[in-house]
């Protein structure tokens, strides 16, 4: 029981730093933050969860996937048609030609429900395809590229694609997925109104608590012999091979975990936003979640938060006032992180509070060489 | 081909890169216990020979047998469980873990998936890299980056990594390349301790090196065997003298 805790926490300093991230955004923010820069927040915090799952794929499995925005995508839309079919219910929808189908099919001149639309009238459902679908797909990507050794900086390449594929069908089949505008105008979950003041404070929570269940999901994934192999695989993938491991099964699990986490993340997107369109499907979104990751720090879960919730509110703030400048800071930023400060905002951290010990002993050594140089003289 | 005696036993091996071959229909037996060197210059082969066996190069045509089974059509991770572990030309350890940490991480249990998440660290698992940590002299260095080891104790580690695997046999590329002499005679020292109820496939460049440890060595030169048996009778073969001792 001890040693479990101690995996899903990280120890004592894991645990501090987890409960320190939970009193920011439990307490802190919700404070802090008037209901809208709150609801900015949630949003920011879903994201995170992409984070998340790159610091366990990226940061210790040295898998770069240029494609999470996938599996947000997936999760999210899931979600998005649970709620568009609840929003379409033959009442509201009296004025379509097919009443009691989404809004945007009726205008596609669609006239019944497609199949794979059916699962989603169920909530039990939805929910479990939310996980399903995303890990599904990360498995045959993963199955796929791994078993053939696919890796590096090719896999990461067809990541983008795969990403790309996705986005521009979404987009291509109007019909089926809302096009380019995405499914928009969801109201409610099982009767209950999502858009209302405390729905957002509710969802929020949910969304933190589920944050922090996947971090320590992720961590215990990291403390666990299996996390070991994983930085083991990233420094020397041949000799754990000939140590009797197959690679590629590690792989393939890391990599369904992290869509996973990033499918959760997609879904409370959805509820806290209100809709899910293809622009968080692509190259671009899934190019940003690799940046926040970095700048918080690819190789800690809690820092990797920490940089996503602060790149996304400098973006906020400064697309406000500058909208085209944003892209170029973002890419700078990236390129300062990599060359700078490959370890992130974490590393920073961990540089200081271990320099502010070396500070310590540069006074020591300071007032020592002070006394010398006074007996000298 | 029928079943034999051997631990190990390859017959007819040929690989060929682009029409090249680097091994050219190779036939090696290796017993129970036995030490076995090969040597040979440099491009001979050498490392060719062993990454057949080990499953990292597909051969051309020919056969290896394990206790009479066929390795040839193997994925590497099923050659490694069936008992074979192979040491790299250059140290492969995983630098970012401690010694104690690369020496875990090559302990032949949690070796699936599932069996990686829920693996515990027993006493059983601690004492056994306590007790190869001191067989490959690093004890005092468990809780050290590897990064930060000499390259002699890296290739120690990495001996290390696999004896925690305890294979019946142990192939290693070179292992005494870039040591000291002390570090040398230490090696050789631990090889001869571990031979004790394993075989061994050992490449090696150094004479006087091999002099101490081989029970039997074969000399390999373009692809081929030039002579077997013997330090002894090697050193007086003349051919063996014209083409690699002779310089
Ligand atoms: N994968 C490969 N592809 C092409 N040529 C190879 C490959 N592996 C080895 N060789 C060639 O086979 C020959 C034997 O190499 P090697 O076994 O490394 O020699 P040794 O270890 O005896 O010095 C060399 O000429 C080398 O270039
Ligand atoms: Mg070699």
């Amino acid at each position: 029981m001890k040693a479990l805790s101690e995996k899903l926490l990280g120890g004592k300093q894991g645990a501090i730093a987890l409960a320190i991230l939970a009193m920011v955004l439990f307490v802190i923010f919700p404070l802090w933050l008037d209901s809208f820069r709150l609801s900015m927040l949630g949003k920011y915090v879903t994201y995170a969860f992409v984070s998340v799952s790159l610091v366990l794929l990226w940061g210790n499995g040295g898998i770069l996937s240029l494609g999470q925005g996938i599996f947000f995508g997936l999760g999210g839309y899931c979600m998005a048609m649970f709620l568009k079919l609840e929003a379409s219910d033959p009442v509201s929808t009296k004025i379509q030609t097919t009443p009691g189908i989404p809004d945007f099919m009726d205008w596609n001149q669609i006239t019944a429900l497609p199949w794979f639309w059916e699962p989603f009238k169920s909530l039990p459902l939805t929910l479990i395809l939310i996980l399903l679908i995303p890990t599904l797909l990360a498995f045959i990507i993963g199955f796929a590229m791994f078993k053939r050794r696919v890796g590096g900086v090719y896999f990461s390449i067809i990541t983008q694609a795969i990403a790309l594929i996705l986005s521009i069908l979404i987009v291509g089949q109007q019909g089926y997925t809302g096009g380019v505008n995405g499914i928009t105008d969801l109201k409610t979950l099982l009767g209950w109104d999502i858009r209302t003041e405390t729905a957002k404070y509710v969802l929020y929570y949910v969304n933190v608590c589920l944050l922090i269940l996947s971090i320590m999901l992720a961590r215990y994934i990291i403390t666990s012999k299996f996390g070991m192999l994983l930085l083991a695989m990233r420094d020397k993938e041949e000799r754990v091979r000939f140590s009797g491991y197959d690679v590629s099964d590690y792989k393939i699990f890391v990599f369904c975990v992290a869509a996973m986490i990033s499918a959760i993340g997609g879904a409370m997107f959805t509820l806290q936003v209100g809709f899910m369109s293809p622009s968080f499907v692509g190259i671009v979104p899934s190019i940003e979640m690799v940046i926040c990751a970095a700048v918080g720090g690819r190789m800690s879960l809690i820092g990797a938060v920490y940089g996503t919730l602060l790149v996304n509110f400098g973006k906020t703030m400064f697309s406000e006032t500058y909208p085209e400048l944003w892209l170029f800071l973002m890419g700078g930023l990236f390129i300062a992180v990599v060359m700078f400060f490959p370890d992130g905002l974490a590393g920073v951290y961990d540089k200081y509070s271990k320099n502010f010990k070396l500070g310590e002993l540069l006074a020591k050594f300071n007032k020592n060489t002070v006394k010398r140089i006074g007996d000298m003289l | 081909m029928s079943n034999t005696d051997f631990v190990l036993a390859i017959e007819d091996l040929t690989v060929s890169f682009d029409g090249f071959k680097a091994v050219d229909g190779l036939n090696m037996y290796i017993d129970h216990n036995e030490l076995h060197v090969v040597i040979g210059p440099n491009g001979a082969g050498k490392t060719t020979v062993l990454d057949l066996i080990c499953g990292k190069t597909k051969s051309s045509s020919g056969s290896i047998k394990f206790k009479n089974r066929e390795l040839t059509k193997m994925p590497e991770h099923q050659i490694v469980r069936a008992g074979v572990g192979r040491k790299f030309q250059t140290p492969s350890i995983y630098e970012n873990l401690t010694v104690y940490q690369n020496l875990e991480v090559s302990y032949p249990a949690g070796r699936s998936v599932w069996g990686s998440l829920t693996f515990k660290r027993t006493d059983e698992v601690i004492e056994r890299v306590n007790k190869i940590a001191a067989e490959v002299l690093l004890t005092d260095l468990l809780q050290t980056e590897a990064a930060l080891l000499s390259h002699g104790q890296k290739q120690w580690l990495e001996i290390g990594m696999l004896l925690m695997q305890d294979p019946e046999l142990l192939m290693l590329d070179e292992p005494v390349a870039g040591m000291s002499a002390k570090e040398r005679d230490q090696t050789a020292d631990l090889l001869k301790r571990i031979c004790q109820n394993r075989s061994m496939l050992v490449i090696e460049h150094d004479m006087e090196f091999v002099k101490q440890i081989a029970h039997k060595v074969t000399v390999l030169h373009q692809g081929k065997i030039l002579a077997a048996g013997t330090m002894d009778k090697i050193q007086a073969n003349e051919k063996v003298i014209e083409v690699y001792l002779g310089h």
